[in-house]
């Protein structure tokens, strides 16, 4: 019989392997799964997987879609790096993107160079601050941020609807719950031409640049592994847990707004209960897939897009589901964190005597 | 505004439709905690289990083999958490976000068909005389018999947990599975067996949502109910009767809002939709905030992994 | 008449054999010593006599048939009974259920048969009583009753005066010696030597996982019995330089409340170090050693002039202020407390040292030199380890604890407090830890220990106090502390903890 043994300490080679392993694992039993579903599997996992690849415009979809998940997954590694759940980031996404949107919204009717970083600046906050409550309600009264963040989901759902039904409908719209188109001003300028790759797609990349010195090269990055690692051990350097908390959500939470800003004046255009299609929540299983790391967060992300691109073509030719592509990415943390055995353990068969 | 059209003995009534899947589901989870495991896809399991439950009762016709089917399922994606952070060792906190994950997708996969169909009716347990008298009657008899057995698996996990040498065990093993360990017991198969049981009140709980309280199938449809659930049980103290109580809050919230939309207040829908969740977090501080109370009632084994060397 | 005899006990973990070819036995009516240094394998011995752990090869005979426990039910049935060195007790339990957990008796006449067995034995219990507001001694109790009321054949015992007064292993003593007049063998694993002396019929001497000696210990000497459970003599510490300086660090009237539900609360502490002064506080674990050392390290905050570093209030301020004046401290619990498991050595090293040793410039970490630390700290302390890039848990008890005070010392502090140093660590390493603390003694360094192993501080220390029940008595030369002042200090003190 095979024994689980611990190793003296993590695997670094596991660590960078499983993540690809988990991938594969998955992908065998994605096909198994839509072999069930009655669909090709090897036709379904070829437009999931390597269709978009092929064409130019799916690939710049691919960067349009990762661009959210990484900003998201940078902040939420931090926490989850540190033992802090934010598991809210959907909310705190969808209050990024009513505030940039409620900034863009006010000046329908001024043009200028400075509403779009005002806009940024509206959502990034907004993110932030929704963040903010579980935050303060976990260092005030030591409630689970785990579950007022995953609350707040709702209650910033119900808000957007709230919202768009209400002082930030569309005065010509019919009574529809929908905000006015924005104006060239609060739209975010695409780089590409053709495509709808925008400058959030930059600012994306430039963050992972910051959270890779910030965890590599700077103290926060120590203060967080060690709190998460043996918060008795930060108390005894001198590290303010509260401080960790704080800011592991606050920036969870902004750089989620971010993201919500990013998408409501980028792809979207406008304000609408549609909004939100669950970046908070893959980005999550993007978070653990890319190791807590910033490059790996981006390969991650990039794997997700992929899926979300050709969970698209899967619904239109084959007629696979949506929620089939969704399972499958429920999926696919799940064969991570059983391979994670594998960091932390050893399989060792002994030696019949 | 005319609060008087709410007919007390109708809200009653709904109040118990709508407390019952948390009564299942917190309690599910209660004997989780108790064991010493967070598992945090109540929400991933209930729906699984509502739409389990929903199909099989759709597909035979008998809603009793739904009931059964909801546990079934709900059972089924527990013990699949259950091996991941008991034999595989993955963090509990992740694997119960992956389940929640899971189970949402998974759910709206099986219930691509079933979108819009009514299922068969739950029958009402009426007993004979009681039911009719006037009031009372219909208030306290009259239901449906899931209603009835969530009350009797609430005394039986009260006595279990209390009065039996199992529940004693079991309790051992959430305290300090080292020890529990060290004497002998099994802390791996109670805490499976604990989540198996934890996963079939929650499926219980779900088809209980799309059979009886709904009753229909929509994707997502439980809304939170399990993480509301998850609530409960901080709420409770892990204390098998307080989950009564607090699940007849948040239903009884619920209820409120949902008949003040139905009153059509000069308040937005949406901003009434927010209350449950509100509700739920501010609950959860007042609990909180009483930090020396929580820290002596939470199993103390909570959450940490166990791996027996041997 | 032989009960238990053991053949050839063989046990590997990856990179260590615990237990090889082991064979002894226990007679009945006798009290059996395993004796060893930590790391001798006593532990995995009587673990797999107690059925939790499996053999990979070897066989044991109980009561004359063939035994072979596969979980401690089997042993239970058999008829032995154990009492861990660190209880399987739940705290959150009342004494009854902690007992009932233990013997599988009926929970109906169970609190009776508590009352009687623990007055019969001269061990008073309350079955109600929840088993956390216990104190260390009274749990033991708990864990010695939960063995008599399984009238057991054999009773292992693990290190059970390790957390007793002198009084209160009198009457553990008084027990067993009962016990064995009834005919019950007892197994009992101690590294001190004076007991087993005065106890044990027989010693099996374990060392490095095999079986070096038998003997009858009453007929050895202590000397003779220490070379053979370590092999060689030890080096004394160097003589110290009876020079003492001026006061570091006053606390006076420290006061603070539990932070725990079931920890002592610090009451009106009030002592003060000199210069190459090390001042000795003993005590049984559990008496607010932990809180004492949080004071002292900043993690828990105290009135402000409650502690004094040369003269200016220190007790508001956090730990890494502190540590910048020169107070260093180091924790009793290495993994998780002193030190972070699955980080580096290097980053450990960042831990205490990333302010006094510049290893960070206004937040950004310079690893070159924390590297550079980390790697002095290993030569200069004689760590054995792969390398400073490796996570901290792999090291062993003994090389990370010799990391982590290498890791004050070399700051050069000028007050450093340990809780603790040489708890579960090799005599090797114990020796070069205290050797260590001398050292910076004689450079003029103020030093505090704080240890719950008499011998360490009658060793080491000018003058000595005694902490219980959160009280700190007067700190006093060593040449007036006689080891019945002591003891009656301690026990003395039971009385005003619970």
């Amino acid at each position: 019989m095979w024994r689980i043994e611990p190793r003296p300490e993590p695997s670094r080679a596991m660590q960078a392997v499983t993540p690809v392993l988990a991938v594969g694992l998955t992908i065998l039993l994605g096909a198994g799964l839509f072999a069930l579903l009655g669909k090709d599997p090897v036709a379904a996992m070829r437009i999931l997987f390597l269709d978009p690849l092929l064409d130019p415009f799916a690939r710049s979809e691919i960067a349009v879609k990762a661009a959210p998940l990484i900003l998201i997954a940078l902040g939420l590694s931090m926490g989850f790096r540190a033992g802090v759940w934010n598991i809210g980031a959907e909310g705190q996404f969808i209050m990024g993107a009513i505030a940039g949107a409620a900034v863009g919204l006010a000046f329908h009717d001024v043009q200028g160079i400075w509403l779009l970083p005002l806009m940024t600046l509206a959502g990034a906050l907004a993110g932030w601050a929704w963040a903010m409550i579980p935050a303060i309600l976990k260092l005030r009264f030591d409630t689970s941020e785990i579950l007022v963040s995953l609350m707040l989901v709702y209650v910033a759902d119900q808000f957007l609807y709230a919202m768009v039904s209400g002082p930030l409908r569309d005065p010509q719209g019919f009574n529809f719950p929908l905000s006015r188109s924005f104006h060239d001003s609060a739209t975010l300028p695409v780089l590409i031409a053709g495509t709808r790759v925008h400058v959030g797609v930059l600012v994306a990349l430039g963050a992972v640049a910051g959270a890779y010195v910030l965890l590599a090269h700077h103290l926060f990055g120590h203060r967080v592994r060690l709190t998460g690692d043996a918060p008795r051990a930060a108390g005894f350097e001198g590290v303010r847990a509260g401080a960790v908390v704080a800011a592991c959500l606050g920036l969870s939470g902004a750089l989620a707004g971010l993201a919500g800003m990013f998408e409501v004046a980028g792809p979207a255009g406008q304000l609408a209960p549609s909004l939100p299609v669950g970046y908070g929540f893959t980005a999550i299983i993007v978070a653990f897939l890319g190791r807590l790391n910033p490059f790996g967060i981006v390969a991650a992300a990039l794997v997700m897009a992929l899926t979300y691109i050709g969970g698209e073509t899967a619904q239109l030719t084959l007629g696979i589901p949506a929620a089939a592509t969704e399972t499958f990415r429920g999926m696919m943390l799940f064969c991570l964190l059983g391979l994670d055995l594998l960091v932390r353990y050893r399989l060792r068969r002994p030696v019949a005597a | 505004m005319d609060l008087l059209a709410l007919n007390p003995v109708a809200l009653f009534a709904t109040l118990i439709l709508a407390a019952t899947p948390l009564v299942l589901a917190a309690l599910g989870e209660l004997v989780v905690e108790k064991a010493g495991v967070l598992n945090l896809g109540v929400e991933g399991m209930m729906i699984l289990g509502a739409i389990t439950g929903f199909a099989a009762a759709v597909e035979t016709g008998s809603p009793a083999l739904g009931m059964a089917a909801g546990a079934a399922g709900g059972m089924a994606l527990a013990l699949l958490f259950g091996v991941m952070t008991q034999v595989l060792l993955s963090n509990q906190v992740a694997t119960g976000l992956a389940l929640t994950l899971f189970g949402l997708g998974l759910a709206a996969l099986i219930g691509q068909p079933y979108t819009g169909i009514k299922p068969p009716p739950m029958p009402v347990l009426a007993v004979p005389g009681l039911s009719d008298l006037p009031v009372i009657g219909s208030m306290a008899f009259g239901y449906d018999p899931v209603v009835y057995l969530s009350f009797a698996l609430i005394a039986a996990v009260w006595l279990f947990l209390g009065r039996t040498r199992p529940g004693l065990i079991l309790r051992a093993i959430g305290e300090n599975h080292d020890a529990a360990h060290a004497l002998g017991y099994r802390v791996v198969a109670v805490r499976l067996a604990a989540i198996a049981f934890g996963g079939a009140l929650a499926g219980l709980g779900g088809a209980y949502l799309s059979l009886v309280r709904v009753p229909q199938w929509t994707e997502g449809m439980t809304a939170g109910a399990g993480w509301i659930a998850l609530a409960i049980v901080v709420f409770s103290g892990w204390r098998p009767w307080r989950v009564l109580l607090g699940a007849y809050v948040f239903g009884g919230v619920t209820i409120l809002q949902l008949n003040f939309q139905a009153l059509g207040l000069p308040v937005g829908a949406a901003w009434l939709s927010m209350t449950p969740y509100l509700v739920t977090i501010l609950v959860l501080v007042a609990i909180s905030a009483d930090r020396t109370r929580t820290a002596i009632r939470a199993p103390a084994s909570l959450g940490r992994p166990f791996a027996a060397m041997n | 008449m032989i009960l238990l005899s053991v053949e050839g006990l063989t046990k590997g973990y990856p990179g260590v054999i615990a237990n090889a070819d082991i064979s002894f036995d226990v007679a009945r009516g006798e009290i059996h010593a395993l004796l060893g240094e930590n790391g001798a394998g006593k532990s995995t011995l009587v673990r797999t006599i107690f059925g939790l752990v499996r053999p990979d090869a070897g066989r044991m005979q109980f009561g004359g048939a063939p035994y072979a426990p596969l979980r401690p039910g089997d042993a239970r049935a058999a008829g032995i009974a154990m009492v861990f060195q660190h209880f399987s007790l739940f705290e959150a339990m009342s004494v009854a259920e902690n007992i009932r957990l233990g013997t599988g008796l009926p929970g109906r006449e169970l609190a009776a048969r508590i009352r009687e067995t623990s007055a019969a034995y001269g061990l008073p219990l309350d079955p109600g009583r929840r088993v956390g507001t216990l104190s260390a001694g009274e749990r033991q109790r708990v864990e010695v009753i939960r063995c008599l009321l399984q009238e057991p054949h054999l009773l292992i015992m693990d290190e059970p005066t390790s957390v007793l007064t002198p009084g209160e292993a009198e009457t553990l003593f008084a027990t067993l010696r009962r016990l064995r007049s009834e005919g019950v063998a007892i197994l009992y694993i101690s590294h001190k030597l004076d007991e087993i002396r005065r106890l044990c019929d027989r010693a099996t001497i374990l060392r490095a996982g095999r079986v070096v000696a038998t003997c009858r210990p009453g007929e050895e000497t202590a000397q003779s019995l220490a070379e053979m459970m370590i092999g060689a003599k030890l080096a004394q510490p160097a003589a110290k330089a009876q020079m003492l300086g001026a006061t570091l660090l006053e606390v006076k009237g420290l006061s603070l409340p539990p932070d725990t539900p079931f920890a002592p609360a610090l009451t009106d502490i009030t002592f003060s170090v000199r210069r190459g002064e090390i001042l000795g506080i003993a005590g049984v674990a559990g008496n607010g050693q932990d809180a004492l050392l949080a004071s002292l390290s900043g993690e828990r905050p105290a009135p402000p002039s409650a502690i004094r570093f040369k003269g200016n209030p220190v007790g508001a301020l956090g730990p890494g202020a502190r540590r910048q004046l020169g107070l260093a401290t180091a924790p009793e619990e290495r993994l998780g407390h002193a030190a972070a498991p699955t980080l580096s050595l290097t980053e450990n090293v960042l831990l205490t040292a990333a302010d006094r040793a510049r290893l960070a410039r206004s937040g950004l970490i310079d690893w070159g030199a924390a590297a550079g630390l980390a790697r002095a700290i290993v030569a200069a302390f004689d760590v054995r380890t792969a390398g400073v890039d490796h996570a901290a848990r792999s090291l062993s008890g003994g090389n990370l604890q010799k990391f982590l005070i290498g890791r004050e010392v070399l700051q050069r502090p000028e007050v450093l407090a340990v809780n603790q140093p040489t708890w579960g660590v090799d005599a090797a390493a114990s020796a070069a830890i205290r050797a260590a603390l001398v050292r910076l003694a004689d450079e003029g360094a103020g030093v505090i220990v704080i240890s719950q192993d008499l011998d360490e501080l009658l060793e080491i220390s000018d003058r000595l106090a005694v902490l219980a029940g959160g009280r700190l008595s007067e700190p006093r030369a060593l040449s007036a502390m006689t080891p019945e002042r002591i003891g009656q200090l301690m026990g003395g003190a039971a009385h005003v903890a619970h």
